[in-house]
């Protein structure tokens, strides 16, 4: 087990746990991305290399950008006085735990007859296009009114109501 | 040829979706609950890749597939979702979970 991979890792799951942590929300955003980008460079080194630029391009890209939009249109920027903890945090918390601890547990059980290492997949972009236009057009298509749908919905969801701002 | 062990990447992955389900559950703003959201669907991802890069058929592509159309409908679900946290929040001036507790607006 190499070295980058801890590194990587490390990055990954500390920006996760900063994500979650910190106080300020632009903070967290930020943490986010770095989160986000560590799983990008996991996928890269799982030889994963559409789905890792995917990951960049989706979640690096388009989904921190939306996240810090939506911290500043909500001024969550300001810390709460309250704290930014809910009162029930220690049941979070506790549920949080045990499902790792469950998690661990089957994966350290399962460990022994898991694969160590596999052949590199011969798998390109060009057979990634070819599968998605042949066996997966299905999905994809449905996937395509999913998009538009969701795009529809959250202008609509977000877009000021006119008429209650009138009376 | 890589040697990190699949169950390297499996905790990795579990580690991550506990820290998501974690910020989910303890946070009081709605930003941070969809953020945790987010963080748990990737290490649902990363699990996917793995078990793709170390399954037995990669070349059939499917875990990368669920990877990828799970990227997209993540995507789709966090457009909507911040779009109602902002309708939410004109509507009811707070994005603290804690205060909103009833449905009627």
């Amino acid at each position: 087990m190499g070295f980058v991979f801890y590194l990587i890792s490390a990055f990954a799951v500390g920006g996760a746990l900063a994500a979650v942590l910190l106080k300020n929300l632009v903070h967290a955003a930020l943490a986010l991305t770095v989160a986000f980008l560590g799983l990008a460079v996991l996928f890269l080194r799982l030889d994963a290399q559409f789905a890792g630029f995917a990951q960049i391009l989706v979640y690096v890209g388009a989904v921190a950008i939306l996240v810090v939009f939506a911290i500043l249109l909500t001024k969550g920027s300001e810390v709460p006085k309250e704290g930014v903890f809910s009162k029930t945090w220690l049941a979070g918390l506790a549920i949080a735990a045990a499902v790792f601890a469950v998690l661990a547990w089957a994966i350290v059980q399962a460990a022994p007859s898991l694969p160590n290492q596999a052949e590199v997949p011969a798998v390109t972009v060009n057979d990634i296009g070819n599968a998605l236009m042949s066996r997966y057009v299905l999905p994809l298509e449905i996937i395509a009114v999913l998009l538009t749908a969701a795009l529809l919905g959250a202008v609509i969801v977000a877009m000021h109501e006119k008429e209650r701002a009138k009376q | 040829m890589t040697t990190t062990p699949l169950a390297a990447y499996l905790i990795v992955a579990a580690l991550i979706f506990a820290v998501g389900l974690a910020g989910a559950l303890t946070r009081r703003n709605a930003i941070m609950v969809l953020i945790g959201i987010e963080l748990m669907l990737n290490a649902a991802n990363l699990n996917l890749i793995a078990f793709w890069r170390y399954g037995p058929h990669p070349e059939l592509l499917n875990g990368m597939m669920f990877a990828i159309f799970s990227i997209a409908v993540a995507a789709a679900e966090a457009a909507v979702g911040l779009g109602l946290v902002i309708s939410i929040y004109r509507h009811a001036k707070t994005s603290d979970l804690e205060q909103m507790n009833r449905m009627k607006g």
